[in-house]
Formats: C-alpha cells, structure tokens, sequence
C-alpha cells in the first residue's frame, strides 16, 4: 500500500504544480514571452498572505482574493508599461527584460521580508483512509488549486475577455482586425499569470513554508510543466503538473529525495528533443 | 586606418592597461582586474553563440561549472595545473559538441529554455555525486606555491592570456567564411539552409567555441581561488549575467563583449560599494534600462548624429528658426 500513498502524494503535489505553472504556460502561450519573474510573484504572493495572517489574524482564505488581485495590478502595469515596449523582440530580449525585473522584485523581498522560512499553519489534523495518510491542509490546498485551476479554464472558454485571449494567441495579426486591442489583452494575460502566480503562492505558504530562495526551484518547476504538458492551455498544465508531481513523488522514493528534481529535468531535456509540443501537443485553445 | 586596426589597438591598448595594473594599484584592483579579463573571455565566448548566431544560449555557467570541476579534479589526481587546464577545455569542448547536436534542434523559448535546464542538470548532478565532487561540501584545489602577490600576478597573466585567445578566435571567426555563415543563420536560418549553409555543423561549431573557453576559464578560476562549490560555480546569475555584458558592449561585434564587460564590472563595483543591500535590484534596473533603450548595445550607438543634436539642442533656439 506504500506505491498507493506515493501516488496520492504525487497527485497533491501534481496540482499544486499544476496552479502553479499555468499561469506562466499561459503568459509564454499568448505573449510569447518567457517570464523569469513567475517565481518571484509566487512567492510574493505567499509572504502577502503570510503577513496578513501574521500581522493582522486574516484568515489566508479571506486573503487570498485581495492577493491576487494586487498580483494581477502589478503585473498588469508591469506590461503594460513595461514589457509591451518589447514583446515582439526575440526570446532573448524579452527574457533578459524579466530576469532584471526579477531582480528588482527579488531584492525588494530579501531586504523587506528576509529569507526565512515562513508558513501559514492552520492545524487542520490529518485524514487516514484506510493505510493512507492526508494532512487536511495540503487537501484543502489541492481543493483551491484545483478551484482556480478550472476557473481560469471556465473563464477562458466562457468570458469575453477569455475568448479574445485565446484569439490573440491563435492569431495576434488577425485578432487585432476583428478590432481586439493587442496591448491590452497582453498586459490583462500577463495581469492573469501574475495573479495565478499569487494564488498559488498563496496555496503554497499553507502548505510549505516559504522563503524567497525558492523563487528559481518554482521557476524551474514552471519550465518543466510547460514542456511536459505543452503550452499555453490549462489542460496540458493541467496534465504536466500532475505528470511531475507523481514522476518527482515515486523518482524521491526511488532514487532519494535528492535526485527527485533531477529526474524532472532530465525529463523535460528528453521531452523538449523528442517532442516539443509537450504531450498535449494542441495549437490553439480548446 | 582600417575599421579592424582601430579595434586591434584599442584592444591592445586596454590589455596593456589591465596587464600594468599590478604596477600602479594595489591586490584589490589586481583582483578585479583579474575578473574583468576573465568576464570578457566568457563574453567573448558567448558571443559566438548568442551574438554572431543569434541563439539564446544561456548555458554559460554549466560551461564554466564544468570547467571548474573537472580542472579541480584533475589537479587532485596529480595532473599538472597548466595540463588540467587542457583537460578541462577539451572535456567541455566535447561535453558541448555532444550535446549540441542534440540540443540545437530547438529554437527560439525552447532552446533558452533547454539551455538553461542544462545548468539545472549538471548543478544538480555535481552537486548530487557526492563521492567524486564532495557534494555541497565543495572541493579543495591544490594552491598554488608563492605569496598572494605572485599569486594574483600569475593569474591576472593567465586570464589575459585566456582573453586573448579568445579575442583573436573572434577576429578569424568574423573575417571568415564561419563567421559570414553563422551571420546568416542569425538572418534567417531557413534561407541560410536553402543556400547551401550547412546550419547544422555550423551551429555546433559556434556551441563548441562558446564552451571551450568557458571551460578553460573556469579551470583557471578554480586553481586561482582553490576552493570551488556547486552553488557558486553553477550560478543562474552567471549564465545570465555574461550574455547581458556581451549586449551592453554590442552583440555581434568584435570589441562590443570586451567593453560591455568594462562597464559592467565598473557599474557593478561601484554599486556594490555604495549600495550593498540594493546592488541586485540595481543591476536589475540596469538591465532593463538597457534592453529599453540600448537594445544594439554600446558600440551601436551612431555617437556622431548624437553629438550633433546635441550641439544643434545647445545652439541659441534664434539661430535654427
């Protein structure tokens, strides 16, 4: 019963990656954009839900919508004011713009918040089914991420700013024809990625604690999500979270916990050379 | 005189002035003169890749991390320091073209990304054999006999060396029929294909440059300071810090990674000494600035047309109506 328990782990841990990557998979889907700082906007958004439960008792809950809207205003302004100047640059100019933006924001959080490890803790117990053991928490963590997770897909599909997103996406040329203002669906997916980031951030100061030294693992794990489960759609973020969460969950009792990020890596190296459309593979949006 | 002897002297000139420093500043200029020279040969090394073709390599520091080991393990069998560093250069050399064959298939976000997944893997890799590199221990080097003065001498001398070899591969490479092919692919690589560029071999060829002498480098580095760690060598700050030096400079141009690194170093010294707490963010906002509004860098710059509206902003505003 012990690979039962593994696999359920993996598949906490899958979602939470899953709420975790794809608001980056959708920023470098529409904008075409590879943004470094997706690992600092999530642990942003984790020290503000930490220190609104620290400092004034709110409940990470009751916090969560007020953080993610901030996240989704900063990255907004941030592209909007930012990143649009260059969007349609090559790779290299526009990812070299968001790794010095991360520095920015990196540095502002060590100094501001220092690089302890924090954590919301709720006591919420620990569920026994039968040989398996499920800290509530991280349950109650996988809920939320799944929640937003099919959210963002719902709005994405029903709204009418989400369908123009995904036309940008599909086609930015002929999109901008049928009258959609191209900067401002940018600067509104690039808001939404900063604002999943914050969620998740959010998520994961309940379950982990969090220090700003994990900005580069989560940004890692982005990239890995992306190339496993393709770009640009929940679904296949969706698919490649828990396809790593249950990869690096049995790779850690095999081979030790320490070879489990390795093991992701080498993956996403061999996936990137023999498909590189990730295993959804889909052009545009569903 | 020609374009390429003004670049020539002035590259002469500005080794000449980092090979005197010991003669007229103290051990900490020394030091830095040390790591300018060793940032413009990692520059300069990026620049085959990421300047004359175009591709978003950002490889560097598991170039320069692998160097650093397998120079360090290599003087702890007993191989001489000169002979490890061959070592370590050919190794990376191979380790490069091997994996460039393969890694080069990808374009665009999926060869940054790739790129920057090969730090991750063979940081973690060294960082995860514990029996063969000490793990996050670190490993020793073997120091190098004399005082800290001879010491910082040899090596300020070794990196210059390193750096012009470098600098004269650049100059074949750009006078060349290598260097005219590699600015093709940069164009178009699909054209560059269609006129009979073999892209493939071409490619691999610009990946092996702008490895081996990161390996070289990072040989060196860890002989001159004698204790290496996985953390320090294998830094994400590296791989991106040498291909944004190289676009401060100019991408693509022979001299523009060698100033680029200059001023950099310089930025950087200054604020690390005034802003300690704030040096990263600094350096952040440099970067930003510079992709807003420097994007071809300092040698791009037309400072004849800027010099002329400067003096036409300075005129009496009477006399331009």
């Amino acid at each position: 019963m012990q690979y039962l328990q593994i696999l359920v782990n993996g598949i906490v841990l899958g979602t939470l990656y899953a709420c975790l990557a794809v608001g980056f998979s959708l920023v470098w889907g529409v904008l075409n954009v590879i943004n470094m700082l997706h690992g600092s906007f999530i642990i942003l958004g984790g020290y503000l839900t930490f220190f609104a439960w620290h400092s004034f008792g709110i409940h990470p809950l009751l916090a969560l919508p007020f953080v993610a809207l901030v996240l989704y205003g900063i990255g907004y302004a941030t592209q909007l004011m930012i990143i649009n100047r260059v969007v349609s640059e090559p790779v290299l100019t526009t990812l070299t713009l968001t790794f010095g933006l991360d520095l920015i924001l990196y540095n502002f959080m060590t100094v501001y918040y220092t690089a302890t490890p924090r954590r919301v803790t709720l006591d919420l117990g620990v569920l026994e089914l039968g040989d398996i053991f499920l800290p509530v928490d991280r349950l109650f963590g996988m809920a939320l991420a799944l929640l937003l997770t099919g959210l963002l897909y719902v709005v994405l599909r029903g709204s009418r700013i989400g369908r123009a997103i995904v036309a940008v996406r599909m086609d930015g040329a002929a999109a901008a024809l049928m009258g959609i203002r191209v900067d401002r669906i940018y600067a509104v997916t690039f808001g939404i990625g900063a604002l999943m980031a914050g969620a998740a951030g959010a998520i994961f100061s309940m379950v982990f604690p969090i220090t700003s030294n994990l900005t580069g693992d989560f940004l890692g794990k982005a990239f890995v999500v992306c190339v496993i489960g393709g770009l640009g759609s929940v679904p296949g973020a969706l698919a490649g979270g828990l396809a790593l969460g249950v990869i690096e969950s049995f790779a850690g009792q095999f081979f030790g916990p320490q070879h489990a990020i390795t093991v992701g890596f080498v993956l996403m190296l061999v996936l990137l050379i023999v498909k590189p459309t990730g295993l959804t593979g889909i052009k545009g949006y569903e | 005189m020609t374009p390429t002897a003004t670049r020539l002297i002035v590259f002469a000139v500005w080794v000449i002035v980092l090979a005197s420093v010991p003669l007229w500043a103290g051990n900490y200029f020394v030091r830095m003169a040390i790591l300018i020279a060793m940032f413009s040969a990692l520059a300069l090394s990026w620049n085959f890749i990421g300047g004359f073709t175009g591709y978003p390599s950002l490889s560097t520091a598991a170039f320069f991390g692998l160097g650093c080991y397998v120079g360090a393990l290599s003087q702890r069998a007993g191989v001489p320091m000169v002979l490890a560093w061959l070592v370590a250069t050919v190794f990376v050399g191979a380790f490069a073209a091997a994996l460039g064959a393969i890694i080069l298939r990808l374009r665009g976000h999926y060869f940054a990304i790739g790129s920057i997944a090969l730090v991750e893997v063979t940081r973690l890799v060294i960082s995860s054999w514990g029996s063969l590199t000490g793990g996050g221990d670190g490993l020793n080097v073997p120091l190098v006999q004399g005082g800290p003065d001879a010491v910082a001498r040899t090596f300020l001398a070794v990196m210059l060396v390193i750096m012009v070899i470098v600098f004269a591969v650049t100059v074949i490479v750009d006078r060349g029929r290598l260097g005219f092919g590699l600015r093709c692919i940069q164009q178009n690589e699909d054209a560059a294909d269609m006129v009979g560029i073999d892209t493939t071999r071409y490619k691999v060829i610009a990946y092996v440059l702008s490895a081996l002498f990161c390996g070289t480098v990072g040989a060196a580095y860890a002989s001159w300071t004698g204790y290496i760690d996985p953390t320090d060598t294998f830094s994400i700050l590296m791989t991106i810090k040498v291909p944004v030096m190289c676009l401060l400079g100019g991408a693509g141009t022979v001299l523009g990674p060698v100033v680029g690194t200059a001023v950099y170093m310089l930025l950087e010294e200054v604020l690390w000494a005034n802003f300690l707490d704030y040096n990263r963010a600094i350096l952040g906002a440099v970067t930003v600035l510079l992709i807003l509004f420097l994007p071809g860098g300092l040698l791009r710059i037309d400072y004849r047309a800027l010099v002329a509206r400067v003096g036409a902003r300075s005129r009496p505003s009477g006399a331009a109506a």
